[in-house]
């Protein structure tokens, strides 16, 4: 009797452990923070369309229905999920990460690349210019030679200040700012006549956070130089290659595009700068 | 003696550095911060950018410093205004120290350089150079006036009852009597707040302009990598070791001048 309860114990228990580990997906099995909970950062506040309302735990938002689905494809339920905010600065800091991986739209550039991990990516961003209505009505258009002649003010710990000298080159030295919050206060301040950020981001500003703000124009992705967002990681994180085959599968099967075209549904019919 | 001290002192000294350069690359995770914070190939690429950056902080002091200086005074005289009919004055400088030393730089820097602007001012009076100033002289002017006003304190009364009683008026009191020697009294106290302000003008990176720490952080953010704030600070350093140096001499030679 004692023994047979012993050895029908000891069943339920490796079938259990062998249920664990199945709904873990063999891939990321031990390789995160907390055994069977999939870690993920973003930036906090996080911005729409990204995170909405900034609360990624709804899943609601681009990168929030991203992360979900990632998760779910390396095999974490949606409860498995934990989030937890970063800056910039945690993210790239040398030693162990508080994280799995983090999301907020960080491009990859090979310099970053060395000090951190990037997943493939899972979105490429078109670079828009937004201006304010008084700024059009003086007569900037969507042309090179037009934008080059504006006082341009980017938001400092992103690749824009990098990309604007490489795509439009301006006469005077751009305005650095602290976040893109801070670039709309220059620009309805009018210190600034212009911004470069993603299309979508932009296109939010644009709508919600400006009376009158513009999108002037777009620099389509793809072309270069381009700006990709991919998941960071901790350098070496083997979780990386079973994200990697989540982000692989997602793209394969049409799920990532479900979800852009789904939180990023507007994000064309912006003017192509010339 | 004195000669056996400075050799404990120098064989102490590099017994405490051999350790530390000694011992800390032997931490686990070395190599890592060694790559994020000491790296000696984004130091060199970036360096020059950031001392191109420094002479915005150096323009931006250059003209921060006097303007502090008059407006602090100008507070503090107020503060000091005795006859009745001048309490408004004196209330006035009483409640501008209170709320901008009670104020977070940061906000003053916010509320003025995007506030004001932002009512509809043209270009190019709506520069984030001008209302990033004013922010800045605002905040310290507030130090400075309680600085001065200590000075102003610790002249005896009996020197204002003695110039008043040869028929001086009070403003003449002040400027012949007590501001002279007043002034010299905080001179050392009011160096320490200048090295300070060489330190905050970088704090109007916030509303635009690009000088060192701002440029330090596109690096940063650029490269994923930390050693750009190390050839900040070392800019820094350069200049404010000397200054601080200077301060400490000057202090030691009025003390010495008193005693």
């Amino acid at each position: 009797m004692r023994l047979a309860q012993f050895t029908l114990s000891a069943a339920m228990a490796l079938a259990l452990g062998a249920n664990a580990a199945m709904a873990q997906n063999d891939c990321a099995a031990g390789k995160t923070l907390k055994e069977g909970v999939l870690t993920i950062a973003t930036g906090n506040p996080a911005y729409f369309p990204w995170v909405i309302d900034n609360d990624p735990a709804s899943g609601k938002g681009f990168e929030a229905a991203v992360a979900y689905e990632v998760a779910k494809r390396m095999g974490f339920a949606a409860e498995k999920v934990e989030w937890t905010s970063t800056t910039f600065d945690q993210a790239i800091q040398p030693g162990p990460k508080e994280f799995d991986f983090n999301l907020q739209q960080y491009s990859i550039t090979p310099e970053r690349d060395q000090t951190i991990d990037f997943s493939e990516p899972y979105y490429n961003a078109a670079q828009a210019v937004l201006v304010r209505k008084p700024t059009v009505d003086a007569g900037a258009k969507p042309e090179l030679a037009s934008l080059k002649a504006l006082k341009w003010g980017l938001a400092a710990g992103t690749t824009a200040p990098a990309l604007i000298a490489s795509l439009v080159g301006p006469e005077s030295d751009p305005l650095l700012y602290e976040d893109t919050a801070d670039v709309s206060e220059a620009l309805k301040a009018g210190q600034i006549d212009a911004t470069l950020m993603d299309l979508p981001s932009a296109l939010y500003t644009a709508a919600v956070v400006l009376d009158d703000g513009v999108v002037l124009g777009q620099f389509p992705a793809g072309e270069t130089p381009a700006d990709s967002f991919g998941l960071v990681f901790e350098e070496g994180n083997a979780l990386k290659d079973c994200a990697n085959a989540a982000l692989a599968e997602m793209k394969a099967d049409g799920a990532l595009a479900a979800i852009e075209a789904e939180w990023l549904a507007e994000a064309t019919g912006a003017p192509v700068v010339k | 003696m004195r000669r056996r001290s400075l050799v404990i002192a120098t064989a102490s000294t590099a017994l405490v550095v051999a350790a530390i350069v000694l011992l800390v690359p032997l931490a686990p995770g070395w190599e890592r911060v060694q790559k994020a914070f000491f790296n000696g190939e984004v130091f060199w690429k970036t360096f020059p950018g950031l001392v191109k950056a420094f002479l915005v902080d150096i323009m931006i002091f250059a003209w921060c410093a006097p303007m502090i200086a008059v407006l602090g005074l100008v507070i503090a005289l107020a503060r000091d205004a005795r006859s009745p009919a001048l309490f408004p004055l004196r209330l006035f400088g009483m409640v501008y120290n209170d709320v901008f030393r009670g104020v977070p730089v940061i906000l003053v820097i916010y509320l003025v350089g995007f506030g004001i602007p932002g009512l509809g001012l043209p270009r190019p009076w709506n520069s984030p150079y001008i209302w990033g100033t004013v922010a800045v002289v605002l905040t310290y002017s507030a130090y400075v006036a309680e600085v001065y006003r200590t000075g102003i304190e610790s002249i005896h009364e009996s020197q204002r009852a003695a110039a008043t009683s040869l028929g001086l008026s009070h403003w003449d009191v002040m400027r012949f009597v007590i501001l002279p020697q007043a002034i010299r009294r905080v001179i050392p106290a009011n160096m320490n707040l200048l090295i300070a302000l060489q330190k905050d003008v970088a704090l109007l990176s916030f509303i635009g302009p690009v000088e060192v720490l701002r440029q330090a952080g596109v690096y940063k953010s650029l490269l994923a990598n930390f050693t750009p704030y190390l050839g900040a600070a070392l800019i820094f350093l350069a200049v404010t070791v000397p200054a601080t140096r200077w301060v400490d001499r000057m202090i030691a030679r009025q003390n010495a001048a008193r005693s």
